[in-house]
């Protein structure tokens, strides 16, 4: 794989939020048709769509009857759970780098929210499980947020990281939603507001959770010659990486405190050829306040154990010395899984998020996460041609 | 014991049978390989370790200390909603696996990281004992 050799090309973004009344594929549709007017291609343009499979059924390889696309060279259906957006981009990479496909449509749509219901609601549907699986409900756990709350307090009682320091990184991301029209949580939160808002599990307050948002995202992806004769600016992709740790129920392994991330990032930094101290924005996933911590530890900006005085003196926020999750992130703007940070760092990089601009922005680090901290995706962009 | 325990039962079936009656019997059973000798939580197909089909079910010693837990307020299912906040937490057995449980008869303020547990079986239904841990101390 040369370097740099595919660019981003397209973007676009749905209304997001509590948008109801539509479905996933029509969400799916009209972000697709932003991402090619976006780049300015035609739809007949397009030879490989690759779905962000999610929990919506709708999200499959019969996306493509139903919108219209013909003679595909590559179609497919994704998931690793919140590191798909990588996962996309890395075989992107390489269905374009051997010609395989010229222009590759990536989409990530869900319409979990129904009026009237909670964001809670949203993804915590009864299952019928029976056997040993059925043991989680009689003990009363419940979805992602309990398991993340464990990794959280995990890290705490090992590294003394305390909430207040997770409210840091919940405070500079509404502080960076306040500067973006797109984000659904735009009012001011100061780290009081943080510790506040009600227990969800301890130690996770609310302000510590995503977000649950409708909507799409859609990315057009090229070879980066192609890229260079399209409408927009092209943002080089320069590498990428993936990790699954593994054995999260072994006890000589704990993927909540060592994630995935390390690996990764140390995959897509020598695909990139680029190390830590050389990004100007951080895109992270960020389902919990805790999963930015200890992302950020696992990537190398600071040693394990010390994500919490990395992170609580405002460093990630406008004007600060890292700027990360510069549209809100997932906590504050809008919930698109991995589709989240990088359709931000798509804007950061051609240099078009307005008022919340990041400057310089010639290097740009994305990050996907899922599962309870065992799946995760990196990629590299890069504003200037390599 | 049964009446009025609103919480959601764990539902026995045929690949779990062995867990269950070993609770109501006082013993916490896991599946173990023959080859290797690795435990398994919850269930595997194969041995997790050698992808050994050769696995049987064999008792825990029911010892381990606590890796971490969540003191859960959100009420997911409303027969929780009298007891929130209520605690999950996952424990290291000795024998290398870490189980999903609640800490019962430890104050929610007393619960830290590392402390020594001992597996309690709880009646809750008819036939249907939860494992649970209590402080060793």
């Amino acid at each position: 794989m040369t370097r740099g050799s595919i660019a981003i090309a397209g973007l676009g973004m749905t209304e997001m939020g509590k948008v109801y009344g539509r479905t996933a594929t029509d969400f799916a549709a009209e972000a697709i048709a932003l991402a090619l007017d976006d780049a300015g291609l035609a739809m007949h343009e397009v030879d490989g769509l690759l779905v962000h499979g999610n929990l919506s059924p709708e999200m499959n390889a019969n996306l493509q009857l139903v919108l219209g696309f013909r003679d595909l060279s590559v179609l497919s259906t994704m998931s690793a759970f919140g590191s798909t957006s990588a996962t996309l981009m890395q075989y992107a990479e390489h269905v374009i780098g051997s010609a395989q496909a010229e222009v590759v449509v990536m989409v990530y749509a869900d319409a979990p929210l129904q009026q009237g219901g909670s964001a809670g609601a949203a993804y915590a549907a009864e299952r019928r499980v029976t056997g040993m699986d059925s043991l989680d409900h009689a003990y009363g756990f419940y979805g992602a947020n309990i398991g993340y709350a464990m990794a959280a307090r995990r890290h705490m009682e090992l590294y003394g990281t305390t909430s207040e320091q997770l409210g840091a990184v919940a405070v500079a991301q509404r502080q960076w939603a306040m500067r973006n029209q797109r984000a659904q949580m735009r009012t001011p939160m100061t780290i009081a507001d943080h510790q506040a808002s009600r227990w969800v599990a301890e130690p996770l307050h609310l302000l510590d959770c995503c977000l649950v948002s409708n909507g799409a995202v859609a990315v057009v992806v090229t070879s980066a010659v192609r890229a260079r004769s399209l409408r927009q600016p092209p943002v080089y992709v320069l590498g990428t990486g993936q990790a699954a740790p593994g054995d999260s129920r072994r006890t000589d392994r704990e993927p909540g405190i060592h994630t995935g991330a390390a690996a990764s990032g140390k995959r897509a930094f020598a695909a990139a050829g680029v190390g830590p101290g050389d990004f100007d924005l951080l895109e992270l996933y960020d389902c919990y306040t805790y999963t930015v911590l200890v992302t950020i530890e696992d990537y190398g900006f600071c040693a394990k154990g010390e994500g919490g005085a990395f992170v609580e003196d405002g460093r990630l926020g406008p004007g600060g010395s890292l700027p990360t999750n510069t549209g809100g992130g997932q906590l504050s703007a809008y919930y698109m899984w991995g589709f989240t940070p990088l359709s931000e760092a798509i804007v950061q990089a051609r240099g078009q998020a307005g008022e919340r601009q990041v400057d310089p922005h010639e290097l740009v680090l994305v990050s996907g996460n899922g599962g309870f901290l065992n799946y995760h995706g990196t990629i590299v962009l890069s504003r200037r041609e390599p | 014991m049964t009446d009025g325990y609103g919480k959601p039962l764990p539902v026995p079936d045929e690949g779990s049978r062995p867990f269950f009656d070993g609770a109501a019997a006082g013993r916490l059973m896991l599946q173990r390989c023959v080859p290797c000798g690795q435990w398994m939580w919850p269930v595997a197909p194969r041995c997790i370790a050698c992808m050994s089909g050769d696995i049987e079910w064999a008792p825990s010693a029911g010892l381990g200390t606590l890796y971490s837990f969540s003191l859960v307020h959100q009420v997911y299912h409303p027969g929780f909603a009298e007891e929130v906040p209520y605690n999950v937490a996952f424990v290291d057995l000795d024998e290398g696996v870490r189980v999903t449980t609640n800490v019962v008869g430890v104050a929610h303020q007393d619960l830290r990281v590392g402390l020594r547990l001992q597996a309690v079986f709880e009646p809750i239904a008819e036939g249907i004992f939860l494992p649970r841990f209590r402080s060793v101390a």
